[in-house]
């Protein structure tokens, strides 16, 4: 008895967040789940029975199938302009000393801490005043807009942590500044940038509430579904979003394989300063290389 | 011009393009809604700028019920995500072994699916028909015709479940950092586990906890998307206003006007928590420098 109390006192932590976990994955689960239910109603309630037709007709609602196109054309160009502004930004962040850091710091903070419907408020009142027609063009300004702060944070964590000896190597050896970025510090970056692109996609492909705002008629996928769902649920909705949780969680395994493999190479790279040791811990031990 | 000139300016080239983007897509926006809240007139005769200051008043006394709910359920669903949160953090980070990164991986595994579904996929779980009220009926925690969808307990899940990954990476970033020989030292030094947690790992901790609770309450008291999907017109807050007003009543004044408010009522309460909260966070930190 006090011995399983005691075995329950020293798992008490896991099993607590076991269930936490259970919980986070139960609304993912059921989405999965009940994009195989036969709903007999309009709304995919309660389950009524096991089919296949949602999945064989994922596609079968032509305004999703514009919805998603749009979301997708939307989230790449939005993704491409917010990572390379934002990389740039990271990089005058830690490479440069300059005047008007501090300004410049809390401009890329304080619109991840502003609540999304205020930014999106503010933008359509802004559109409105000047009569800006709201469609496609407004939405990228916006996602383009809530995505160069999340960026700048990404890359910049990865930039801290540089080798800056590989680039005065490259100085050394007659490379010019430009040859430098591209053939040094960018591929050594790239992980980070990926990272930070992949979020940027995230956010915008996931984005209603600065959406719902600046759209116009244009009709994105998770404005169609808010539209969708105020007369019923359609199943197909969650067929597409499981084989978009599928899409997300293959391209995080490969960015997370990727980073590995740049790292192990990065391991065979000379010591870090301040630490000699750590490069040699983690090789293993050559023979013959004991003497040095 | 000279290397040294050009080199100084550099900088400012790698920043201009973003920076001026953030700047006439963010901070000239705030002006325009700050100008739009103080127009008079409606849609059909249009709106003129007038220094109505009585928007603000107005709004304020009109929807004081949704501001209130608002902060209520924000401030509510912090505390449970905080200590849901907290455990998970300690548990990934001291017990996770190998299985760290894999348990990240679900923590963040929400965001994968778009925010919509996974807060309509909530209204499949406690629909009326659902498994948990049938149970909760059964054992009798619900009466005969007692539901959870359009009840404040809905609202709160939801916007919970929505924000916790906000609350648990921060938690997860600080405990992770701590190091363990110090933990190690204070059980040395004859401090019992509670001890060693409440004077070491906790105090060390506090920044995580500080950025979480700010990273799930700033986004839960502007969100509306829960209330709107799991509550009905009783459990409405401020953001469901803000959104019709603009989009469907079309009084842009009102809605500017309450936006406006949302967001310093905001930046007053993450103010007067972090010179409450932060500075023990901080010093914290101090310690750790020592």
């Amino acid at each position: 008895m006090s011995r399983a109390w005691s075995w329950l006192r020293h798992h008490a932590i896991v099993i607590y967040a076991g269930l936490a976990v259970a919980y986070m994955l139960i609304p993912i689960a059921v989405i999965a789940v009940f994009s195989f239910n036969d709903p007999a109603g309009k709304f995919n309630y309660s389950w009524e029975g096991f089919t296949l037709d949602y999945w064989t007709g994922a596609f079968d609602i032509p305004e999703l199938n514009d919805a998603m196109l749009n979301s997708l054309q939307l989230a790449a160009l939005s993704t491409l302009i917010a990572t390379a502004l934002g990389t740039l930004i990271a990089i005058a962040l830690v490479r440069h000393e300059f005047f008007g850091r501090t300004p410049a710091n809390f401009l890329i903070v304080i619109p991840m801490a502003t609540p999304e419907v205020v930014i999106g408020a503010a933008l359509l009142s802004m559109f409105l005043i000047y009569g800006v027609p709201l469609g496609f063009t407004t939405l990228l300004i916006a996602h383009v807009m809530f995505s160069i702060s999340f960026v700048v944070v990404v890359v910049r964590s990865r930039l801290i942590g540089f080798d800056r000896s590989l680039e005065e190597a490259a100085r050394d050896l007659g490379a010019n500044p430009f040859q430098t970025f591209r053939l040094v510090t960018l591929p050594l970056l790239m992980p980070g940038v990926i990272g930070a692109a992949l979020l940027a996609f995230a956010l915008s492909i996931d984005d209603f509430v600065i959406s719902v705002f600046n759209s116009g008629d244009t009709v994105t996928f998770p404005l169609f579904i808010f539209g969708a769902s105020q007369r019923a649920i359609p199943v197909q909705i969650y067929s597409v979003a499981t084989i978009l949780f599928a899409v997300v969680v293959a391209a995080m395994v490969f960015t997370i394989w990727q980073q590995r493999r740049a790292e192990r190479m990065a391991a065979i790279a000379p010591e870090r300063e301040g630490d000699p040791y750590a490069t040699t811990a983690a090789m293993p031990p050559a023979p013959g290389a004991a003497g040095g | 011009m000279s290397t040294t000139v050009r080199r100084r300016l550099v900088p400012y080239f790698l920043m201009g393009p973003g920076l001026i983007w953030l700047l006439l897509f963010f901070v000239v926006p705030m002006y325009f809604m700050g100008r739009l809240s103080l127009e008079s007139g409606t849609l059909e005769t249009g709106f003129r700028f007038t220094w109505e200051f009585s928007n603000f008043t107005d709004s304020l006394e009109r929807f004081d019920n949704q501001f209130g709910r608002s902060f209520l359920y924000a401030g509510v669903a912090t505390l449970i995500a905080l200590a849901i949160a907290y455990p998970l953090a300690y548990a990934i980070a001291f017990r996770g072994g190998r299985w760290k990164n894999a348990l990240l991986l679900i923590v963040v595994a929400p965001f994968f699916t778009t925010y919509l579904i996974r807060t309509i996929a909530w209204t499949t779980i406690l629909s009326d028909s659902g498994f948990v009220v049938e149970t909760l009926r059964t054992v009798a925690l619900l009466d005969e015709d007692g539901r959870l969808l359009a009840t404040p307990t809905a609202v709160i899940a939801g916007i919970t479940y929505n924000f916790l990954p906000f609350m648990v990476l921060p938690i997860y970033a600080s405990l992770e950092r701590i190091d363990e020989r110090l933990i190690e030292a204070a059980k040395d030094l004859y401090s019992s586990s509670r001890q060693a947690f409440t004077r070491v790992t906790l105090p060390l901790s506090a920044p995580g906890i500080v950025a979480g609770t700010l990273l799930t309450f700033i986004p839960a008291a502007g969100d509306f998307i829960n209330a709107f999907y799991l509550g009905s017109i009783n459990q409405q807050m401020i953001g469901n206003r803000i959104q019709s007003l603009y989009l469907n009543e079309r009084d842009f004044p009102t809605a500017a006007a309450l936006s406006f408010t949302l967001m310093a009522a905001i930046l007053l309460i993450v103010f007067i928590y972090i010179r409450f909260a932060g500075s023990e966070a901080l010093m914290g930190d101090e310690e750790e420098a020592k």
